[in-house]
């Protein structure tokens, strides 16, 4: 591990140090504060520490805001708190309603990509939550919603 | 009836005044008659009765002064009396006739909403909203982003936006940065750009569709948002909880948020160099900036912008990547001593410098403008050390000055060292009003007051104003970052206080052709940085020349690092120099606000070395 001070003493305003991979190989030793998981500040992931859905995660997208956003959360919802074992083999109704809603806009709900279909989407959503709710990460790549994209 | 009673009104406790006035000035003649009082003096010019010695005619001039007084002042408020009266008449008469008057005009100005509306809006009255629930005032992404989290928090939720552009909301970064690097010849009307997984997305945060027609706002059964464009509010009523239109239109509100954003600065050089100068000078923010600086950059010889901060330098990149193809000259300048000077140590700025001359840009550095003319079809521009620039078009990115013109009418306070309108930690600036965005001077808990002029910033404030304004009472806490790319081979995120003036300290690795922020897009499938922070940004990055793997250099290089920015020796910032993905624990550093003895450990947590 090399310093450089910029042509100055070690009193300089800009400290350069250049690290090699060894130099960093060991563990840190940095301190870091411990989270509190039920931090009201915090902006969490898509379910809430209470065990509600977030409707506001960036994951979502434009979701739960855009015309079909009633029916959307009615299906999510149903679909969360499913306890059959098929889950949420009892929302079909929300699901269709939530259907019909999308294919009003076909410009926000694009239809032809099966990655970004409904069921599926929500089902990556609820496997992103179940990971423990790690403040300091965001729920929020790979679950983009197709209003967005 | 009423106008004796009025004045009869009027003149009574005049009346009772006088008449009191009378008696005590007898009083005192009475008891002080070898002095006469000095202001009756010029009263004596008057004609009074001629009897009775100096005490009497005192009383007579006085009560005849105070009568003729009284008389004038009652006649003369009658009179503004009944105009005014006349005035509120026909000011209520004129406000019923003018829904119906209106229906027209919503159905033509309503262009990018609802395409099946306009016809039935012609043929009913369609009348325009009156009330909002929810009101936001500015359409660009602190806006958008608080209506977003309104719609979210609040089911059925009715938002209407007013904005005095003509779009509807839409990003900014692109505008500087992607659409550039587009090949797409009809870019200027599509104004979509290539993202990373290299699907093209528009910059309007939300297809028209989205969006209800402010006529249907009140009575669509789920809400939604609508957006009056063309708009600007000129007047904000506090008490009251309305707002006054351009056109005269009055909107009520429950909630309120002003996101209004601001209008780029200009050089005082400049503004005095008259109209010739004016007409070749871009004041670049907006869509339209955009659509002219392009046909500028494909007719013109020469360009110059003014400016080394991140706009100015952004797009010096961009057009610095087009000369060679289009024959352009591309100039930059600026006072600092490198780009991003403001921004970034020393060393760094310099090595960025080196940077933005290889994407084929002149960098005059240490440039201070003294004046410019237009000469014989040239705009020349003087500099202060005697160097002259001769140049087509000026393009000026000198900063941004916060839009606060409704603080007057509303009586909201405007901060002094930062500008933008004063609000707490929970973005509020009175009961029922927030303000976020880059209007925004508010308290940052871990950092201080501050006022963020960045996108990210835009969205993470919108989103909180708009939790607050439906009832979370959350301060500012998830800190917002921001993110720049020079080229292919200068790209960082940065978050907290990024000032130069601070104290750093940087923790470098050398860089391999694997760490530009071309590599990083391509290889990371989902973590795009400014994805994975915010949804719907834009992170791609230029398809241009492919990165070299850099020679072994004598001098130092600055391939990919840490830098930490200090404030009484906690971290208040940090600068992810072509490392990616690691922002989180940026974040985490930041909020600990702790004092850590050996920076170096820290860096540890960034795994620079590794992809």
């Amino acid at each position: 591990m090399r310093k450089l001070y910029n042509y100055c003493d070690q009193f300089c305003k800009d400290q350069i140090i250049f690290v090699t991979k060894e130099d960093h190989e060991a563990p840190s030793n940095a301190e870091l504060v411990e989270d509190d998981p039920n931090d009201p500040y915090e902006d969490h992931g898509l379910i809430l520490p209470n065990g509600d859905i977030n409707w506001n995660c960036p994951c979502l997208g434009g979701m739960a805001s855009g015309p079909c956003g009633q029916q959307f959360k009615d299906a999510f919802s149903c679909f969360h708190n499913s306890k059959e074992e098929v889950k949420g083999s009892e929302c079909i109704d929300f699901f269709r309603g939530m259907q019909e809603c999308m294919q009003k806009y076909p410009e926000l709900y694009p239809q032809e990509d099966d990655n970004e279909s409904a069921p599926s989407g929500e089902a990556e959503a609820e496997a992103e939550a179940v990971l423990p709710a790690d403040s300091t990460k965001e729920v929020a790549s790979g679950t983009e919603s197709p209003a967005t994209s | 009836m009423f106008k004796c009673k009025a004045a009869w009104n009027k003149l009574a406790p005049l009346a009772r005044a006088s008449s009191t006035l009378c008696r005590q000035a007898g009083k005192r003649a009475v008891f002080r008659h070898e002095r006469t009082p000095q202001f009756v003096q010029p009263a004596h010019m008057s004609s009074g009765p001629s009897g009775g010695g100096g005490e009497n005619t005192l009383y007579f001039v006085l009560v005849g002064a105070t009568c003729l007084a009284g008389g004038a002042y009652a006649y003369s408020t009658l009179v503004g009396d009944r105009e005014r009266y006349q005035q509120r008449i026909t000011e209520i008469e004129s406000r019923s006739s003018k829904p119906a008057a209106e229906p027209s005009t919503p159905a033509k100005t309503q262009l990018e909403t609802a395409a099946s509306e306009p016809a039935s809006a012609a043929a009913s009255p369609a009348v325009e909203p009156t009330h909002a629930p929810y009101l936001l005032i500015g359409g660009g992404t602190a806006s958008f982003a608080a209506a977003r989290s309104i719609r979210a928090r609040d089911p059925g939720a009715r938002v209407l936006i007013v904005t005095e552009e003509d779009d509807l909301p839409y990003m900014r970064p692109p505008l500087s940065k992607e659409l550039w690097f587009s090949d797409d010849p009809t870019v200027t009307e599509t104004l979509c750009f290539k993202q990373w997984n290299g699907k093209e997305r528009s910059i309007y945060f939300q297809p028209p569709s989205f969006y209800v027609s402010p006529t249907e706002l009140e009575s669509v059964e789920n809400g939604g948002v609508a957006v009056l464009t063309g708009r600007k509010v000129m007047h904000m009523d506090v008490r009251g909880n309305k707002v006054k239109l351009s056109d005269g239109t009055e909107i009520s509100y429950d909630k309120c948020l002003i996101a209004t954003g601001g209008i780029p600065r200009n050089l005082q050089v400049i503004e005095r160099a008259g109209d010739e100068v004016m007409k070749r000078t871009t004041l670049f923010r907006k869509i339209e900036d955009f659509k002219a600086l392009e046909k500028v950059s494909r007719e013109l010889k020469s360009i110059t912008i003014i400016g080394g901060g991140f706009l100015g330098s952004e797009l010096a990149c961009a057009l610095g990547r087009r000369s060679a193809d289009l024959g352009l000259e591309v100039v930059q300048m600026f006072p600092e001593k490198g780009n991003m000077g403001k921004v970034l140590p020393e060393y760094l700025s310099n090595w960025t410098t080196d940077k933005v001359k290889k994407e084929g840009v002149k960098v005059l550095t240490e440039a201070v403008v003294k004046n410019v003319t237009y000469k014989e079809g040239k705009v020349e521009i003087k500099l202060k050390d005697g160097r002259v620039v001769k140049t087509d078009h000026v393009v000026a990115a000198v900063g941004l000055e916060p839009s606060v013109e409704l603080a007057k009418s509303a009586g909201l306070e405007i901060d002094s060292d930062f500008g933008g309108f004063r609000v707490n930690a929970e973005l509020q600036a009175r009961s029922n009003i927030w303000v976020a965005g880059d209007a925004a001077c508010f308290y940052d808990i871990k950092l201080g007051r501050r006022r963020v002029e960045h996108h990210d910033h835009a969205v993470v404030s919108g989103r909180l104003a708009g939790e607050n304004m439906t009832g979370a009472r959350k301060p500012y806490w998830h800190q917002s970052m921001f993110w720049s790319d020079l080229g292919p081979d200068v790209g960082y995120e940065a978050i907290g206080i990024v000032d130069s003036s601070l104290p750093t300290v940087g923790v470098f690795a050398k860089a391999t052709a694997k760490d530009t922020p071309k590599a990083a897009t391509e290889q990371s499938g989902t973590g795009i940085r400014s994805e994975s922070e915010t949804e719907a940004v834009a992170g791609s990055v230029a398809v241009g020349k492919a990165a070299p793997t850099p020679p072994p250099q004598q001098k130092e290089d600055y391939g990919k690092g840490v830098i930490f920015y200090l404030r009484d020796k906690v971290v208040v910032g940090i600068v992810l120099w072509n490392v990616f993905n690691r922002m989180p624990i940026a974040r985490k550093i930041i909020k600990d606000g702790e004092e850590h003895a050996d920076l170096n450990e820290v860096a540890k947590l960034f795994n620079i070395h590794e992809e």
